[in-house]
This record gives C-alpha cells, structure tokens and sequence, in this order.
C-alpha cells in the first residue's frame, strides 16, 4: 500500500514541479529574477518530495517495532504464556494469515482457533499503521508545498536554496556510512551486555571450556553450558598463523618478483590472474578445501601413518592413521591461499613506493638486483610490509566460509595443525543458523564473540592504517 | 685508480680470484632469489588452476543427466480416474518393467522397490499429469519420459563403479543389471540437463535445480545497487568535492576506510540486530539480503568513486567556475560525468563482489531450504553462494556434482560482471 503511494508522490511532485515553474515566470514577469523559473520548479519538487519521503521512511523503520508491540500487548493469555520463541513464530504466522497467505507451522488446538482472528488483528494493525504514515506523508508534503509556493518570488535565491539541500544529501549519504558504524557497535554492545549478564566476562574470554548448548526447558536434563571462549580463540589464532605461513612468503616473492623483475608483458599477464584468483568467492574456497584438499591431506597423512605403523615411530603412525578430513592445516592452506593476491597486491605497491633513487644508489654501488631487494628494498619497506601484513591477519581472522566448511566444529586448545579445531567465525554461525530461541545465553554469545571479533581486527585495521600511511608519508 | 694498495702481481690475481669466485656465489644467490620469485606465482597460478579444473571437473557432469522412458498400461484397476496424484506410479511402472524384463519377484515385492529407487519421483508427477489432462488414457499404455534417480544417473556417468564392493554404494548388483539391461535396450538417453536451470532447490539431487536461486541472488542484487550506488556516490561526492576539512569529515574518512576492512560477517550480526531482530523484516528475504549486500559494499563504492574523482583533473573544475557555473553546477554537469566510467566500473567490480558474499547471508536466516521460486522481495529466497554452501552439507553424493555446477555458473555471473567492467573501462577511460 505505502508502494502504491510512492508513484502518487512523485507524480506530486513533478506537478509542483511545473506549477512553481509557471508561478515564478507569472510573478516575475518583467522584472529580472535572481533564479531561473526551472530552479523554483526543482526547488519547489524538493519540498514536496523530501519531508514526505522522509516521513515514509521514518514510518517503515518503525512500523515494525510499533506493530510488534500493538500485537503484544493485545494478545489474548494463551498466546502471552508461550515462550518467547514460540510467540515470535505465532505473530509472524498471524501476520501471514493476516496477508492472505499461509500459515508456516501446523498450530494446536488454543492457537489454531487464534489464528484467524490474532489474523484479522494482525491485518487491521497493519492497514492503521500504513495508512496512517500514508496521511502523515501526503500532509507533510502538502504543507512543504504550501511553504514552497508562498515562498516564490523574484527575488527568491531558488538555486542556492536547491544546492544548499543537495550538499546536504550528499552529507547525509556520507552519514550513513557513520550510522553503519553506529549500527554495528549499538547492535553488538547492546546483545553482548544481555549476554555477559548471564556469564562474566572474565569466564568468557579466560574460561577453557566451550560448549554453548544449554537446556532449552528450565527442566530438562543436561548442561547449562560452558562459555569459556580461549579454545576458539586458539582456534582462530592456530587457523591464522597457518595461513600467513603460506600468504606471507609467496605473497611477499610474487610481489618483490613482480615489480622488480617482471617485463611490462608478463606483468600483464600474472596480476589479472592474481586478481581472479581474489575474486573467487570464500563459498568457492570453502568447497574446495572440503572436497579436494581435505581428503587428499587425509589420504597424504594415512599413508606416511601406515609407512611408520609396526616400526620405531609405531605411536606417531597410529596417530596419522586416524587423521580426519578436517583439520586446522586445510582451511588454514587454503585460506593461505586465498590471501596471497590480498597480500601480493598490498607489498606490491609498497615496493613501488619506495623512491627509485634508492634502487640506483644501490646498483651503482655494484648490489645485484637480490642484494638491492634484500638489503635496501625491504629494510625500506619494511613498515609497509609490516602494515599489509596486519591488513592480511585482519582477514584471516574475520574470514568465515572456508572454516565453516573445512575447519570443523570441536572447540580444544591445541596447537596441532592435523587437529579439528574451531573458530570464532564458525562459532557465530553454527549458534545463529539452528532454531534460534533469541533470548538465551546461547543465541547471544555469538554476539559476545562477534564483539570480540569486531574490536580486534578494528584494532589492527588501524595499527595497519597507521603504519601504512607513516610509511607513504615518510616519502611523499 | 691507483694501484698503491697492491704491491705484488701476484697477490693482485688472488684478489680476483677471490672477486671471481664471490661473484659467482653472488650471481647464483641473484638466480636462486628469481627463482623464488618465480616459484611463489607459480604457486598462485598453480592453485588457481586446480581450483578452476577441479571444479570444471567435479561440476561439468551435472549438465547432462540420464532420462529413462518406459511404456505405462494404465491399468484401469490401479489408476484413480478421479485423483490421479494419489495412484502409486512409481510402483506401477516397476512391476510393469519387472515383467517386461522377465524377472519374477518375491512375496514382499523386494525386485519391485529396488526397481522403484531407479527412477526419479518426477516420473509419478508426469504420469499423474498426463492422466489428469487426458482422462481417456487409462486403458492405454502410455510413453513417459522422466530422470533417472540420482543414484542410476551417477551409475551411468560413471561415478558409481561397479568393482566397489556392493556394500560400500548405494546401487546392488541386481539393480546395476537392470539399469544395463535399460540402457542396452536403448530406454536410456542422456541429454543436456535443462532441468538445472528450469528447476528450484528440491530435496532430490535430481530434481533441483538453480534458477531459485539465480532469481533470488538477482532480486537480492538489485536492493543492493538500487540502494549502494546512489549512496555511495553520494557520500564520495561529498566528501571529496564539498566537505571542509575539519573533524567530522576526518572521522568519516577514517571511518570508511575502517568499514571496508570490517569482516562480512559482521555485517551479518548487524543484519540480524537490527533488520530482523528490531525493524521485523522477514527472515531469509532477498529485501533483507540486499540491504545488508548494501551496507557491505558502500565503504568499495565510495573509494572507487573517489579515486575516480580525483582522477579528473582540477582544470576542468577551474574552467567550469571561471565561466560562472556554481560549486554544484560543475560537479554535477562536468566532474561527475567524466568520472561517470571509474564510477560504475567500481560500481559493478563490488556488486560481482557482494554477489559472491556468503557469510552474511548465512546468518540472516538463508540457510534454510526454500523449495521453487522465490517471487517477492518479502519471502524467503534462496541464493547462489548460499545454495552452494547448502548442497555443500548435503549428505547425497549427487549434490557434490551439482555443487561444482553452482559454482561454475556463480562464477560465469561473475566473469560476465567483471568483463563488463573492463569493457566500460577500455572504453570510455580517459587519460589525462
């Protein structure tokens, strides 16, 4: 319905549109105008579209909230004594019957009879809510209308006017990437405050115990869970460290071989191919590092495992023999991979960076082109590196998809790459993707860790920043 | 040079020698250290090759598929001329084809039901379709084409081999027989499998297909241009043509270039807060994608569009200001437009990106199976990656096939996109 009010205000305001135009070629006629009568009809456009618009937008950001909370408090008793969860999935029912469509979950005898009618209510709700932010808008955008037309004149300064609201678009647009920001911290912080109010935060980040299933009935039988976060945390820090083993030096060589002894040819060649090589989405790594090198690591290990199985290193065979698919060393590898163009590409400009009087300082001295790279090129580019390298850390440690589909599930402490191991990320996603009941400990852990994984790659995003742009300024 | 230093001939060639000698050792350190070098990008090409080839080689056989087509009596006793959805086809066909095999089946119908698992269960639709369209049927034997089942499709390509030992696949020996028997009676045909691009998800490897999630990927895509371009230029145009350099605009500036580093699947939590959890969007919903795809690529359209407005060079300002225009005339009627190519080649190099984006979908609620076609940006819908990382986890062999087969054609949407980019940039790229 509010869809169907968009065309009408827009048609609004093109009339305004031409009506301002004529008025301000009628009322100026003769005399010489300030602006030209297609800068009142834009101006007088703005003022009916805008704070209508502006309206329908603050009316669809809060029109969920408001139904939801009409909905609640109207219920009748037996809806009110289900769980939380349950009562979501009942509203969201009533509201798809409400619609004219069906109901999602099969419902018993109390809440089948409601449906209809918590249905109806529903639908009601959310015709009074629409249609009321349908009049507030059509109000605000014939008073912006009545405000624009007194306001024509010859001497009206129409295109400043006009301009004056389109910077402030365009600082408005700007904002928004200031509320993402707010967004993400309010989010987090007001999720991580409900859940480090049931498990103490030293527990959470110093506890050695992770095993997040609580009993979902106060009744039931079973734990009440443990959320001791250092075993994801070695985890994400073993996965990492494996992957900047293989990023960091191929990476780093690509780079220094790139810009430094690569023809303009071949260097038209390699760097697309590094580039599709970072285009390739994680899903794509994930499901190769599960299928093909999960599988071939686990074969690998079998086999030198049964080589060693009856002879001097009988323990250690045993052990390899029982290597499974996943383990820290593939999704670690792969995620290597994966971020070698990121840190090729980072090195790679840093290198170029550094001024080319060094380079020749260095060769008419007698260094061969190694000797320059090792001892002039990166001991000056050094801090750069050092910046790309965090950069590559952040991602690693942020990165989701190739651990969520290689990494594994169990949460030990250990430092064993042919171990499963688990991850921050993973975690997120293994308690946000099951049948969510939103208010226990469980569901909002993932936002604990989600903190504590927005807060530490934030930190070194900005150590990065910093060191990188000391660096280019250091000589700029 | 003087040669005061060296006193003797002799000890002068020894100097060389030595120089002669470490020069070596030097210039085989130089070849060692290009090496290398060479070695790391052939590691990078190497493993972009196995990615692509492995993929190319698990997912190419998807694209066909084996269709079987059996003659049906439309036995009057066991078709129900009123509802013909509720007749037992499948079990029909197979006692139809025992018996025209020749193989005589026990008490409890065994022969019968490992027949049955041979065909797919599109063949009891087919039937129950062509008999409701055309009540006249029963009493007639009928043609119907229909897929194999999964498990013989993966026979007949070659996947499920017969040396394994019986207890270790899916198909017995028995079953093997018959479906060589079929194939050598020429019922057996393999086709390109336009069923993958006709079909939506479905719990059968056979029947699903990713146009489902081709049109929720797309639906979800055009929320987020709709909403990220506009934006992001925007908030570019703003801060690199109009904003002061103050305070504020310092913070933004850091702030953006902080964004682009946060990782997506925060942008998931931020989704699930405040999309789901607080305004009540529905779950799963390509609106709800969008929206998080949007604010997770606005921090790479706004430095895509900078840079290319930095790109313009100042003159072209000057001149506009000099004939008169004002600060707004001249970005909107001169920088703007010259930059207008970096711009959507940023614009379309991030939408490729966001289309490719998993992990934030994963945790709006798009993990769940949503069968057919999605058809409103209100109801839940399916996407590519995560249709890829759904049929990743499933437990039937015939969905790893089909999985490299997603990807492939994720990865052709992709391709298109970024050769449009570069294309735009040949183009209409303007050096200064």
């Amino acid at each position: 319905m509010t869809w169907l009010f968009l065309p009408i205000l827009l048609a609004a305001a093109v009339g305004a549109w031409f009506a301002a135009r004529a008025l301000a070629r009628r009322r100026s006629a003769g005399e010489r105008a300030h602006s030209r009568p297609n800068q009142h009809g834009a101006y007088a456009l703005i003022w009916t579209a805008v704070p209508a618009l502006v309206v329908l937008f603050a009316a669809s950001i809060f029109s969920g909230p408001v139904q939801h909370q009409l909905m609640a408090s109207g219920a009748p008793e037996a809806v009110q004594q289900l769980e939380p969860f349950r009562r979501q999935a009942f509203y969201s029912d009533a509201n798809a019957v409400g619609a004219g469509r069906p109901a999602v979950q099969i419902w018993a005898a109390p809440y089948a009879e409601l449906l209809p009618s918590e249905g109806r209510r529903a639908a009601r709700i959310d015709m009074m809510l629409s249609l009321g932010g349908i009049v507030a808008a059509a109000l605000a955008a014939v008073l912006g209308a009545l405000f624009v037309f007194s306001q024509i004149r010859p001497g009206l300064r129409a295109r400043n006017r006009v301009e004056g609201w389109i910077v402030g678009v365009l600082f408005f647009c700007s904002a928004v990437a200031v509320l993402t920001t707010v967004g993400i911290i309010a989010s987090l912080v007001y999720d991580s405050t409900r859940f480090f109010s049931s498990v103490p935060i030293t527990e959470f980040l110093f506890g050695t115990q992770w095993s997040p299933q609580t009993a979902i009935r106060a009744d039931q039988v079973g734990s009440s869970g443990a959320f001791g976060a250092l075993p994801l945390f070695a985890g994400t820090f073993l996965i990492m460290i494996i992957a900047m083993t293989v990023a960091a030096p191929i990476g780093l060589f690509s780079a220094i071989y790139l810009s430094e002894y690569a023809g303009p040819t071949f260097r038209a060649t390699v760097k697309p191919i590094l580039e599709i090589l970072a285009g390739v989405p994680t899903v794509v790594y994930g499901f190769f590092a599960a299928l093909t090198v999960g599988p071939a690591m686990r074969v690998f290990f079998n086999t030198i495992g049964s080589w060693f199985v009856g002879g001097p290193l009988d323990g250690l065979g045993q052990y390899l023999m029982l290597v499974q698919n996943q383990m820290a060393l593939v999704a670690g590898g792969v995620m290597g991979i994966m971020l070698i163009p990121f840190v090729s590409s980072l090195s790679d400009d840093i290198i170029n960076a550094v001024p080319q009087s060094l380079r020749d300082g260095s060769y008419a001295m007698g260094a061969t082109k190694s000797e320059t790279v090792t001892r002039v090129l990166l001991p000056a580019a050094l801090p750069g590196v050092a910046g790309a390298m965090l950069l590559a850390v952040s991602r690693a440690i942020g990165e989701t998809m190739i651990v969520t589909m290689a990494a594994g599930l169990a949460a030990r402490l250990t430092l064993n790459p042919l171990e499963t191991v688990t991850t921050v990320t993973v975690q997120i996603v293994t308690l946000l993707t099951g049948d969510q009941e939103f208010n226990s400990p469980k569901t909002l852990s993932a936002f604990g860790l989600g903190l504590t994984l927005f807060l530490v790659t934030l930190l070194l995003n900005i150590v990065a920043q910093r060191i990188v742009q000391t660096y280019r300024q250091q000589y700029d | 040079m003087t040669d005061t230093a060296h006193d003797t001939p002799v000890a002068d060639a020894a100097r060389v020698d030595r120089l002669r000698s470490g020069l070596k050792r030097r210039y085989a350190r130089e070849t060692r250290f290009r090496l290398y070098g060479l070695l790391a990008i052939g590691i990078a090409v190497g493993f972009l090759l196995l990615l692509l080839g492995r993929i190319i080689d698990q997912g190419h056989t998807a694209f066909y598929t084996n269709t079987v087509t059996v003659p049906v009596y439309m036995d009057p006793a066991r078709v129900n001329a009123a509802y013909p959805q509720g007749t037992n086809f499948e079990q029909l066909v197979a006692e139809q084809q025992l018996r025209r095999m020749n193989i005589v089946d026990d008490e409890q119908g065994t022969k019968a039901s490992a027949m049955r698992r041979l065909f797919s269960s599109e063949l009891k639709f087919v039937a129950a379709e062509r008999v409701q369209r055309q009540p006249s049927l029963i009493g007639q034997t009928v043609t119907i084409a229909a897929p194999v089942s999964d498990d013989a499709d993966l026979y007949f390509k070659g996947k499920i081999k017969r040396d394994t030992p019986s207890d270790q696949r899916r198909l017995s020996d028995e079953q093997l027989t018959w479906l060589d028997d079929m194939k050598t009676a020429g019922q057996v045909s393999a086709h390109f499998n336009a069923g993958l691009f006709q079909r939506g998800d479905s719990t059968e490897p056979e029947l699903a297909g990713v146009l489902g999630a081709v049109i929720g990927s797309a639906m979800m895509l055009l929320v987020t241009a709709l909403i990220a371009i506009p934006l992001g230029v925007g908030a570019a145009l703003y801060l690199e043509e109009f904003a002061p350099k103050n305070r504020i605009t310092d913070i933004i500036e850091v702030n953006i270039n902080n964004l682009a580093a946060v990782p997506s699947i925060i942008y998931g939590l931020l989704g699930l807060a405040l999309f789901i959890n607080w305004m009540h969007l529905p779950r799963a919903s390509p609106l709800v994608g969008g929206l998080v795809l949007a604010l997770m690529a606005l921090p790479t359209i706004i430095i895509a569009t900078r840079s290319s407005l930095k790109a313009v060079p100042p003159s072209i300002r000057e001149a506009a200001l000099a004939m008169g225009a004002s600060k707004t005339q001249t970005v909107f009627q001169h920088t703007l437009p010259l930059a207008m190519p970096g711009v959507m080649t940023g614009a379309i190099i991030s939408m490729a990106h966001a289309l490719g984006e998993t992990a934030p979908l994963l945790l709006i609620g798009m993990v769940s199976f949503v069968p057919g076609l999605p058809h409103s940006l209100v109801e839940p819908a399916g996407a590519l990656p995560s249709l890829v990382y759904i049929w990743e986890n499933a437990s039937e062999r015939a969905f790893h096939e089909r999985t490299a087969a997603a990807i492939l054609v994720l990865l052709a949407f992709m391709i298109v996109m970024n050769a449009a980019a570069i294309l735009l940039r040949r183009r209409f790229e303007r050096r200064w």
